[in-house]
């Protein structure tokens, strides 16, 4: 199996795993990792079809960049939102996940 | 291609994908964050292995560095609540399993089908590098081809220390004094960091680096300086104008090339280096600045924390 | 292979070596300073073998001494972290883990 073919699935499958996590599980700090592994495996598949070509194309490279610092500055407004939601709400759960 | 060798990267492949299984599924919030951080690392290789060193210094740093720093402190912040029981296999979490693998064999069936030979836009940038200015074909993609989607990522970026200093979410915990290790360690590793900065901003027009990974660094730096003394921005001016100092010099810069260049951000061939260093330098101190902003918050420090834990110093 | 190339492969085995053994130590000694210990320990060592083994590699002094600043940087981030995570173990009142614990 070629190395681009290995990343590929391997993003393919993080991007399911992502997919799952965040549908399943109802802590919304779960849920914000999910989308950080989501976001991993999607940059995964770019770069491993970016390695299809030789030398490998830069613009998915530099879309990736571009991902990764949007990532952290997403998940840093989510995780403000979450401590935000705790402190007004007292649970770090969504309301529709607060019945028990 | 790079180098074959397929059992590594099938190990990794497998490692990343279990890592992945595994802080998703793990009770505790905190072992999840840490295994995030190592998952951030092994990506960081990966990318190595896929000939990709721009984004593995910055997957490094931001990746697993900065959001881990951010996850554990929330991490911390949260605790005192019960963590709900883990989902039973119901109707919905079938359906959800079911959902992702048809999302999963839909994906596999669609990069099956891509053409073999395929380049993507190698060679229309290899063909246009000797124009830009630079000779890294990433810093070349990032600051010149595509321009216009890094000048409106420095705006998300400003937009996200926006939420988050509205937000306002909480005043922080008590911090015990930094003892003479980490103090230490700063007064070493912040300079040391200041000067890799500043040479990777510099190499990433010949090399991989860029404004990007260095700004890694500086926001590492800062955030460290941040654990052993904190300190608070404030809102005042100075720190907004630092803050949108990044955005408004590549806005000038693009507005200003309507008129002396070709167009919106389109440089002149023969001076397209020095516009675009001089982007990036402020675009650096920028985004450290913005990264650092996120994690400290705008609540206000004062020396009350430390005067408290002031009986925890060992005699100096 | 000449004899810089089988030193290198020794150096890293053995580098890799001492990596397993403080993963060993990290998943199966009792308490938080042991484990510690072990981790700090034997990473360092195993780093500093993975380092000369590289630098046998190195192809030029500008490499090497780049290869002596990671060691150098990375010692002295891993001792400083290990000193800051024992303390603050110490400080939210982890106990030693001691013979009797064991009964």
């Amino acid at each position: 199996m070629s190395t681009v073919l290995i990343y590929s699935f391997a993003g393919i499958a993080l991007v399911c795993i992502g997919l799952l996590g965040l549908l399943a599980s109802s802590h919304v700090l779960r849920k914000i990792l999910a989308v950080n592994v989501m976001g991993s495996g999607v940059f995964m598949m770019l770069i491993a079809l970016a390695a299809r070509a030789q030398p490998p194309d830069p613009v998915p490279h530099a879309m990736v960049l571009t991902g990764i610092v949007v990532a952290v500055s997403a998940s840093a407004l989510a995780l403000a939102l979450l401590r935000r939601m705790r402190r007004e709400e007292g649970s770090a759960l969504l309301p529709e996940d607060r019945r028990e | 291609m790079p180098t074959s060798l397929p059992a590594f990267d099938a190990l990794l492949a497998l490692l990343l994908v279990w890592l992945a299984g595994r802080l998703l599924v793990t009770r505790d919030l905190f072992k999840a964050v840490v295994l995030f951080m190592v998952f951030g690392l092994m990506l960081a290789l990966a990318w190595v292995r896929l000939a990709a060193p721009d984004v593995a210094l910055a997957e490094a740093a931001i990746g697993a560095g900065l959001t881990g720093a951010l996850l554990l402190d929330t991490v911390f912040r949260l605790r005192g609540e019960a963590e709900p029981p883990p989902p039973r296999p119901s109707a919905g979490l079938i359906a959800c399993a079911m959902l992702a693998a048809a999302l999963g064999a839909m994906l596999v069936w669609s990069m099956l089908a891509l053409p073999d030979d395929w380049f993507g836009l190698t060679r229309e940038v290899a063909a246009a590098m000797p124009d830009s200015g630079v000779t890294n074909p990433v810093t070349a993609a990032l600051l010149n081809f595509r321009g216009y989607d890094t000048l409106l990522e420095i705006a998300v970026l400003l937009l996200a220390v926006l939420g988050v200093w509205t937000l306002n979410a909480e005043p922080p915990p008590a911090v015990p004094a930094a003892g003479p290790v980490l103090e230490a360690l700063l007064r070493i590793l912040l300079p040391l960091l200041v000067v890799a900065a500043g040479y990777l901003l510099w190499a990433g027009a010949h090399a991989p680096g860029g404004a990007f990974q260095g700004a890694a660094l500086l926001a590492a730096g800062g955030v460290l300086l941040h654990l052993a003394r904190p300190f608070s921005f404030g809102t005042g001016w100075p720190v907004r104008l630092a803050l949108t100092a990044g955005f408004a010099v590549f806005l000038i810069v693009a507005l200003l090339l309507v008129l002396v260049g070709g167009g919106f951000l389109a440089y002149p061939p023969k001076h397209a280096g020095t516009w675009i260093l001089a982007i990036e330098a402020a675009a650096m101190l920028s985004i450290a600045l913005i990264l650092v902003a996120l994690f400290v918050g705008s609540a206000r420090h004062t020396d009350r924390g430390r005067a408290d834990a002031g009986a925890h110093d060992p005699p100096a | 292979m000449t004899l810089s190339d089988w030193a290198s492969v020794a150096l890293l085995a053995a580098g890799a070596f001492f990596f397993v053994a403080g993963t060993i130590g990290l998943l199966r000694l009792p308490d938080v300073f042991t484990r510690l210990h072990a981790l700090t320990k034997a990473d360092n060592l195993g780093l500093g073998l993975i380092l000369l083994g590289l630098a046998l590699q190195a192809e030029s002094w500008g490499e090497l001494a780049r290869l002596g600043l990671i060691w150098a940087l990375a010692v002295f981030a891993s001792a400083s972290a290990c000193h800051l995570v024992a303390r603050r173990a110490l400080e939210s009142g982890a106990q030693p883990w001691s013979k009797r614990d064991a009964d």
